[in-house]
């Protein structure tokens, strides 16, 4: 399964198709909490993406050999909230051990999605049988959907603050000032991301 | 009872477990000393994180001060005041030198029952957008646009824009941050000190005769506050009056004397002065003070202020030789020397 097709096929799925945000609604409070300022987007997009990519690769490694050999996949749920939990913490603190600066750009951010569903949802997903392959991800391939459902996310966040910072000097309804807005455009991408899902590269591989 | 049971309390007791230990030990092995003293300062902060310190919020400033990095004296945190200046110094062991409260206000009264207009401005509800096209609806070029640019900066909530279009402080949730001031594009916004409760509230620099065609609260230059005020605390320039409230100038008497009624007093009520029966009719206030026929009285005898017509201005405390005058009333009482505070 290791055919360069599959994860380019895997990447586009993780940013457009199946965007988190916009085709799967999970992360929304993120999503409309900190898309005033791009700036502030950007920060949080790279948090996402930094602490999927962890949260996939470890919790594919708890799921495949401490989870599926002991039978008892169904504690999945609660096993990812604590270790993806555990393991953000234990990174928060060797960053502002070792990296204040990228700890001053991140700080804030990391303790706010450590059990963000967005990211709960990718470890999930990683360890769900395929719907394409009818076989679970691989360990690359759970790494590589990780930080591309992170790209996708941080795309959304980007798309929205952008869009938001722009509605912030737009004549709209008194009613409808703020966060109201901000649904509605939500609302209008999600539709416009649902172009995305007749999307397929490379029929031959199915999908 | 079979082993499988066990297996979910066992791998999740000893994931758990794990990262317990783990983190506990990661605490200790990667704890970065913060000095705590930021925490207490940040406590005592506003938390309005106006930016008028010149660091990016509260925090900033927080860790600025324990650090040493700025004067601790918290002159620097505007919003704080003296108050929490000197709750900073005993953190850190330091004397705190006294702040000045000052206020923003706003120098124009031309409401659009006041100020005409020359055109609608329909655009976005921005000042600087206004002052893009054509410098703004209203004629005079330095009046208050009204559209709220201040209002919306202010973390305090401490300004808002009246029906007829000016935007007006509120002296009591001012804190003298001088996010506002920045902001203005017409720069009509400035900080007074708080005290002193008197502004101009006009920024017209035109000929009187010009102004006068339209603005009937704008300022024509005619200088009569200059003369009220001989202390020289307020000089023309460029056809506007210039208040200078370091010299702690009573501008009661330059407010009651303009024409156009271009000052502003904070204070509704003053303080009324009183003649005593000390008085031997000396007429020495007489002389002294700016209203004329407040102060009426025989030579040699007891005079009498006519408390309607005062305005409070306290001149005549001083003019008096026997001290026979007091202020009574309400109002505060002005402030009439330097250095009393």
């Amino acid at each position: 399964m290791m055919n360069p097709i599959s994860l380019i096929e895997i990447s586009i799925g993780a940013i457009f198709i199946n965007n988190f945000v916009l085709s799967r609604f999970l992360g929304l409070c993120p999503f409309f909490g900190v898309s005033k300022k791009v700036s502030s987007a950007a920060g949080m997009g790279m948090a996402v993406i930094f602490v999927m990519t962890i949260a996939s690769s470890f919790s594919w490694v708890i799921f495949n050999y401490i989870l599926h050999p002991y039978h008892i996949e169904y504690l999945r749920t609660i096993v990812f909230i604590l270790v993806i939990a555990g393991l953000v913490q234990l990174v928060e603190m060797a960053l502002q051990k070792y990296s204040p600066t990228l700890y001053e750009s991140l700080g804030i951010f990391l303790p706010l999605i450590t059990t963000n569903c967005a990211v709960l949802g990718v470890a999930i997903i990683n360890t769900d049988l395929n719907q394409t392959t009818g076989s679970p991800y691989t360990f690359i391939e759970s790494l590589l959907n990780g930080i591309m459902s992170g790209v996708g996310f941080s795309l959304a966040l980007l798309l929205m603050a952008g869009i938001r910072e722009k509605t912030e000097f737009s004549p709209v309804p008194k009613a409808l000032e703020g966060l109201p807005i901000a649904f509605i455009t939500a609302g209008l991408m999600a539709l416009a991301f649902l172009g995305f899902s007749g999307l397929n590269f490379f029929p031959a591989v199915g999908g | 009872m079979p082993i499988e049971l066990l297996y979910p309390v066992i791998v999740v007791g000893s994931v758990g477990l794990f990262f317990g230990v783990g983190l506990a030990i990661a605490s200790k092995k990667l704890q970065v000393y913060v000095n705590p003293r930021i925490a207490q300062i940040l406590g005592l902060l506003p938390g309005a994180n106006c930016g008028a310190c010149g660091y990016p919020g509260c925090s900033g400033f927080a860790k600025a001060v324990a650090e040493g990095k700025t004067e601790a004296s918290g002159s620097v945190c505007v919003p704080g005041g003296s108050k929490i200046a000197h709750a900073i110094a005993d953190i850190l062991g330091i004397t705190a030198d006294a702040v000045e409260p000052m206020m923003a206000v706003v120098h124009c009264n031309g409401g659009s029952d006041k100020a005409l207009e020359r055109s609608r401005y329909e655009g976005i509800t921005d000042c600087h957008a206004a002052i893009l096209i054509g410098n703004g609806s209203k004629i005079c070029q330095d009046g208050c646009l009204g559209l709220g640019s201040c209002v919306r900066v202010c973390p305090f909530n401490a300004i808002h824009v009246t029906k007829e279009g000016v935007a007006v402080v509120d002296a009591d949730k001012c804190t003298g941050c001088g996010k506002c001031v920045k902001v203005c594009p017409r720069k009509i916004i400035s900080l007074i000190p708080k005290v002193h409760k008197i502004f101009l509230a006009c920024s017209n620099h035109d000929r009187g005769a010009k102004v006068k065609k339209y603005c009937s609260v704008g300022c024509t230059a005619c200088s009569l506050c200059v003369k009220a005020t001989p202390s020289g605390a307020i000089i023309m320039e460029n056809n506007l009056p210039v208040l200078d409230y370091a010299k702690e100038e009573n501008f009661i008497p330059a407010a009651y004397k303009c024409p156009s009624r271009c000052f502003t007093d904070l204070v509704k009520t003053r303080s009324k002065a009183n003649i005593d029966t000390k008085c031997n009719g000396c007429t020495a206030c007489v002389a002294v003070c700016p209203v004329p026929g407040v102060i009426s009285g025989e030579k040699d005898q007891r005079h009498v202020i006519d408390k309607d017509k005062c305005i409070g201005c306290g001149i005549c405390l001083n003019a008096c030789p026997l001290h026979a005058i007091s202020m009574w009333g309400v109002g505060p009482l002005v402030k009439t020397t330097a250095g009393k505070r």
